[in-house]
């Protein structure tokens, strides 16, 4: 067995992990214990920022949008991703071209996605008005309603993301060895059965990476949202990190901004460790024991 | 998998700690600009650029300092500007809002007071309009020079719509809800609102308080005043847009329109909309949208209704008063600085300029000018309303700190969805600071 290659070699991975991740960490989780509106020097507030967080109206709010939004996001993308990028995994020109067109989305920049979607929903100028009495909004207010703005946002972001995790199934579907469905064949397992018994499990290490990227994602992400609704109406899609982001450049309220931002990644931190301790991805036993 | 993970998180602290002692190991001396320059900050727009870009080419040929002019868009600046001036890099010359926008850097100690400048030479002083100066007086001294255009807010109104209903733009309170009810029962919106945008909404707020209380009621809540949210005459302003609201004077989709995408513009110029309150620029949007509507004359204004009864003298206005020039305070050439705004914000080429690209800049007997320029119907009208208003007040998203605003915004576009009724209005505006 050759020697492993010795902790130099990971020095400009950390370093660079050290600086673009942890140091901005470690200044934020500082900022979060000082008042700061970005001009002069931040001010020693003691654990003020903290104890806000029990008075801030807005949060329970969010807290529950973000969760609600993460839910939504994982039931919308991970069936849609997973028969798509298994389909896409197929032979076959037509898959090819059809899988080339559906990755579209992803190469679009969050504006232009954005910008794209508040057209389309607008009631007065864009295709809401057609579509929005389909939707059972019957003036086509589909942005501007409370109710529909987040599911409006959703499928957005959904809409978005899904290529990505086709690329996910794709791949991992193409990696599952021909002969277990020859076997299955011959057994007579029908396309159901094969799905279920031998595509999934063997999938199953994908889905947890995707699960983890959508939920972690989800969590924290706010471009588009920000673009689409600016967290309105109202209050309506104001998730977390929206709230962070106009707490701190809007209000300019930094301490308190980054005492938000410490508790995102906490969350989003157990979020993923939970997913990966109880799924058993950590141990990485294989799934083709046998073969 | 995690068998390595405290060794690497100690390095990792180690490494934070390292760079976190060499940021703070690191300020530099006062960067940005080659010597003997200048950088001026102002923003986005192509036409108002020109004549800006001009008057800096005037100044740069009569020798000395140069400045350089440097362009944002609006929404960013602001972020931008904040960061800016809190690092080594600050603009010498910023444009800004007055008020509370521009009250934080002089809380901080990063502009330069102006006051000495207009007391060695009070012509100058006086070549400007004294309500849109108070703007840029903050406890007692001048920190700014008016820079652009006036823009008061105004109520707009669709000619066409209204000779079709037979009905006249409103001049009270009543004439308004008449005209809800009129143009409802003819299958047209009331009033076009970018209801998306809590600023379009403030906008009625800021008005209403006015007429109703008087300029002062929001002088107190400026000043943080204890129960200032709570006097009863917001509590009516805001009952009095509730009501608005509950008689459909702004249709049922009115939160999915956006103003900076032309939405409630094109509503209002298209015909489905009969009104459209507005600061003073929707002449210039509506001329580049929708240029039939204005050239053809179908585009009428008029000032903000009168409230019967209301303390607010009726000829006061809201909006923005101009957009100034600060010195920063951290600038290595305060002289040439001060001679920029002196020789150019007031130079005949530059207000000329300014006038033609439909600005209308807040210096004192321009009348002849304005009517001599293009748009003069209009740009007569926005400079006398000005220079006839007892008070100007400041739009209260620029009056009062970040913070408030951003709390004031949200709270409003609540108000108006009928998330919160003008009590608990109220109530969560008290708590904002």
């Amino acid at each position: 067995m050759r020697q492993r290659p010795g902790a130099v070699w990971a020095a400009p991975a950390l370093a660079f992990f050290a600086v673009f991740a942890v140091a901005p960490l470690a200044l934020v989780a500082v900022l979060s214990f000082t008042a700061w509106n970005g001009l002069g020097s931040p001010q020693w507030a003691g654990t003020a920022n903290w104890t806000r967080m029990g008075e801030d109206a807005a949060l329970p709010g969010s807290l529950r949008l973000s969760l609600i939004l993460t839910a939504a996001a994982w039931c919308v993308q991970t069936p849609v991703s997973l028969l798509l990028g298994v389909w896409a995994a197929g032979r076959g020109r037509g898959r090819a071209a059809l899988s080339a067109v559906f990755f579209v989305p992803l190469l679009m920049s969050n504006a232009a996605v954005a910008l794209l979607w508040q057209s389309l929903l607008d009631p007065n100028f864009g295709l809401a008005d057609l579509v929005g009495p389909l939707l059972l909004a019957r003036d086509g207010d589909i942005l501007g309603e409370p109710s529909r703005a987040l599911a409006a946002v959703v499928l957005v972001v959904s809409w978005q993301f899904v290529p990505f995790h086709v690329l996910l199934y794709q791949a991992g579907a193409r990696q599952i060895p021909e002969v277990l469905y020859d076997a299955a064949a011959i057994d007579g397992a029908g396309r159901v059965r094969r799905f279920f018994s031998i595509t999934l499990p063997q999938l199953r290490y994908t889905v947890v990476s995707s699960t983890v990227l959508i939920l972690v994602g989800s969590f924290t992400y706010f471009e588009t949202i920000l673009l689409m609704t600016g967290g309105g109406p109202g209050t309506a899609t104001r998730v977390l990190p929206l709230h962070m982001y106009l707490t701190g450049f809007s209000a300019f309220e930094m301490g308190y901004a980054s005492a938000l931002a410490v508790l995102l990644v906490v969350v989003g931190t157990a979020l993923s460790i939970v997913i990966v301790r109880t799924t058993g991805f950590a141990s990485m036993r294989s799934r083709r024991e046998g073969m | 998998m995690f068998r390595n993970r405290r060794g690497a998180g100690w390095t990792a602290l180690i490494a934070a700690a390292v760079l976190a002692a060499g940021a703070c190991g690191t300020s530099g001396p006062a960067g940005g600009g080659a010597a003997g320059e200048i950088r001026a900050w102002t923003l986005q727009g192509d036409a108002v650029n020109k004549v800006e870009r001009d008057g800096v080419t005037a100044f740069n040929k009569s020798g000395g300092t140069d400045v350089r002019l440097e362009t944002f868009l609006n929404d960013p600046y602001k972020q931008k500007l904040q960061v800016a001036m809190g690092a080594p890099n600050a603009p010498d010359v910023f444009i800004n809002w007055g008020g509370g926008h521009l009250k934080q850097y002089v809380d901080a100690g990063q502009v330069a007071d102006l006051t000495a400048e207009f007391q060695k030479d009070p012509a100058w002083l006086n070549s400007f309009l004294p309500s849109v100066m108070k703007t840029a007086q903050l406890g007692g001294k001048y920190y700014g020079v008016p820079e652009r255009g006036m823009q008061p807010i105004v109520l707009f109104y669709n000619k066409d719509v209204f000779a079709a209903a037979g009905a006249l733009p409103p001049k009270t309170w009543d004439d308004v809800l008449k005209l809800v009810d009129t143009f409802k029962g003819r299958k047209i919106t009331p009033f076009a609102l970018a209801g998306s945008q809590g600023w379009t909404e403030l906008m009625w707020l800021e008005y209403l308080l006015d007429r109703v209380g008087g300029p002062a009621k929001f002088q107190a809540i400026m000043n943080g005043t204890a129960g200032a949210w709570n006097d009863p005459a917001v509590l009516r302003s805001l009952t009095m847009i509730r009501q608005l609201v509950d008689r459909g004077a702004f249709g049922t989709g009115f939160g999915s329109v956006d103003y900076d995408v032309g939405g409630a513009s094109t509503l209002f110029a298209t015909g489905k909309a009969a009104m459209h309150l507005m600061g003073s620029w929707e002449y210039a949007t509506q001329l580049g949208q929708n240029p039939d509507f204005v050239k053809k004359g179908r585009m009428g204004w008029v000032p903000f209704p009168a409230v019967a009864g209301g303390a607010g003298d009726p000829r006061n206005i809201v909006g923005n008063p101009t957009n100034f020039y600060s010195v920063s305070a951290k600038t290595k050439d305060k002289a040439a600085a001060v001679r920029f705004l002196k020789e150019t914000m007031t130079s005949d080429a530059y207000v000329q300029g300014m006038i033609g690209v439909g600005e209308i800049p807040a210096i004192k007997g321009l009348e002849p000018k304005l009517r001599g320029g293009p748009d003069a119907a209009y740009s007569t009208f926005i400079y006398s309303m000005v220079s006839g208003a007892p008070e100007f007040t400041q739009s209260w998203d620029q009056a009062l700190t970040p913070s408030v605003s951003e709390a004031l915004l949200t709270n409003l576009q609540k108000l108006f969805l009928k998330e919160i009724d003008p009590g608990e209005f109220a109530a969560a505006m008290g708590k904002a600071k």
